[in-house]
């Protein structure tokens, strides 16, 4: 089941939370949200299960939109909110019998349904507690369990691994990975490694706009268009170097590395290459190049690129 | 409807969980037990086989206990987020709100099967009129359910339960005793029209074994505004 954000708009009073943004996730596929705090990524994820209603813009899941078909929608999502709210007085199974029925799932199956859901979300010992009980690991699991209970088309996670340990969120994230093959997913998340190891697409959205959207690897290219590299030179008067890299046509900015002798980063005008000037230059001038090492750029980077200005 | 029936089952089931129903039902059993059996004007007093001192009574417990009741129902949800989790599964608001009125109502309609043996006792000591006594429990529930919708209502506009419970008071006791109060003070056409908003006119009317078309269509209009509020109340955050 694809879903469709069409030109959505959503104000909070003069400030526009979300402004006409539009993208689209086929099924199959998990996309990860990122942004700064208040970018938007909550918002557009409520308005998506119809918790909130757009000022503007449509969104389709399916063949279903939120203004004509909010029920069939709701039915076809599979939803774990920020903060993981749930009622802290229910036990587990008391909990997920409440969701299972209210998700319509035949009254027969309810039973296999909530043992298959405790044993993919390792629920086993702590199915009887009340809900309040339990650690948040595991009231997480709970939140996945529910969201998961009627076998969604379409999963839409606010924060999944929040508040779990290193060991779960490896979990979980396999979890997601294994069950994003048939379904459709979209997850949000500030920890960018974590996004980088789900996700087949990211959608990076700042202050209510998408600023970039791709693969990792196209939003490193993207914004790699000027090759990095960092190169050392031995048995040379390093300002002279500094110098001479300068002059060379293809590069841009060369920098001391400090704490290093006689290392520089260069970056390269957009679109050139200055690894073959810079090995030349070396030969010409008699000068030992001992390193030479094009450095990549981190998501973080990217993120920091995109979301500061 | 199933959806509705969800909602209710779970809100009754936690009434239980919580002990808030049994604190509900032993205070309302004991007040009204206490006023209509042992202390001030009660059946032996009036010397009258009637239940009218016990509905007397049970007209102002259930009054303070209502909004008890009603003030977490949707508060609470608003506070935790919860409400978030419940209105993304297949399910509307009117049906949330419904199924929460619905729970509320039960709860009442227990609390009074529970003083049926009143009935029998006194049925037992004299002459009574069947016909007063059944329609004072059909009063009863009108007035509850009249005040469970104005308690959702206010249950809906506040995370704080403590807010709610007071504003369900205060909008409760102008239906409950100022509108009739008022309305005695002055004459005219405004006198009657906040005669007629006084829960207590009709509920005495319906009391006395009158029911009259003009009472029932007062209180569930009576209900039927207090719910719209109340959805409305849950709409906003779409706002």
């Amino acid at each position: 089941m694809d879903i469709i954000v069409k030109n959505l708009t959503k104000r909070y009073g003069a400030q526009r939370a979300v402004d006409n943004i539009s993208f689209r996730v086929k099924t199959g596929e998990v996309l990860g949200f990122l942004g700064p705090n208040g970018a938007g990524k909550t918002t557009t994820m409520k308005a998506i299960t119809t918790f909130l209603t757009p000022n503007e813009g449509n969104i389709t899941v399916g063949n279903f939109s939120i203004y004509e078909n909010p029920e069939e929608v709701k039915r076809h999502i599979g939803y774990l909110p920020e903060n993981n709210p749930l009622y802290h007085d229910m036990p587990v199974i008391d909990y997920l019998v409440f969701v299972a029925e209210l998700q319509s799932i035949e009254k027969t199956k309810i039973k296999d349904r909530i043992l298959e859901m405790i044993n993919l979300c390792g629920l086993e010992g702590e199915k009887h507690k009340k809900i309040g009980e339990l650690s948040k690991g595991y009231q997480q699991r709970v939140g996945l369990a529910q969201a998961l209970i009627h076998n969604p088309d379409v999963l839409i996670f606010d924060e999944p691994t929040a508040g779990l340990d290193p060991n779960q969120i490896v979990e979980i994230r396999e979890l997601i990975k294994r069950i994003g093959k048939e379904k459709t997913v979209i997850l949000s998340s500030h920890i960018l490694a974590e996004v980088e190891a789900t996700c087949d697409r990211i959608l990076i959205i700042n202050k209510g706009k998408i600023v970039a959207d791709g693969t990792s690897e196209e939003l490193r290219k993207h914004s790699q268009g000027k090759e990095i590299l960092k190169i050392k030179i031995e048995e040379g008067e390093k300002n002279i170097i500094y110098k001479a890299l300068q002059e060379l046509e293809t590069t841009g900015i060369v920098d001391f590395i400090q704490d290093e002798e006689n290392s520089f980063e260069i970056q390269t005008k957009p679109e050139l290459s200055s690894r073959k000037a810079i090995f030349k230059l070396c030969v010409d001038k008699g000068w030992i190049l001992t390193e030479m090492t094009p450095i990549e750029t981190k998501l973080e980077d990217i993120f920091r690129e995109l979301t500061l200005n | 409807m199933k959806q509705i029936w969800i909602i209710t089952r779970r809100e009754l089931q936690s009434f239980f969980d919580s002990l808030m129903a049994y604190i509900m039902l032993i205070a309302f059993l004991g007040f009204s037990g206490f006023f209509t059996w042992l202390f001030g004007a009660d059946i032996f007093f009036v010397k009258q086989a009637s239940l009218q001192s016990f509905f007397g009574i049970a007209y102002w417990t259930l009054f303070f206990f209502i909004p008890a009741l009603t003030m977490r129902l949707l508060a609470e949800e608003n506070r935790s987020g919860t409400i978030e989790l419940l209105l993304t599964k297949p399910i509307n608001d009117w049906q949330v709100v419904l199924g929460k009125f619905l729970s509320t109502f039960l709860l009442i309609i227990i609390a009074l099967v529970l003083t049926l043996p009143y009935y029998i006792t006194v049925a037992n000591l004299g002459p009574i009129d069947h016909g007063a006594v059944w329609s004072g429990y059909l009063g009863l529930m009108f007035m509850s359910a009249a005040y469970i919708s104005i308690g959702i209502f206010t249950s809906s506009v506040s995370n704080n339960q403590i807010i709610s419970y007071l504003l369900a008071l205060f909008i409760g006791i102008f239906f409950q005793i100022i509108f009739s109060m008022l309305s005695s003070n002055i004459s005219g056409l405004f006198a009657e029209i906040l005669n007629y908003l006084s829960v207590s006119t009709h509920f005495e009317s319906i009391s006395r074994g009158v029911i009259d078309s003009k009472d029932i269509i007062y209180f569930l209009s009576l209900i039927f505004f207090g719910l719209i509020l109340a959805e409305a109340g849950l709409a906003k955050r779409r706002l």
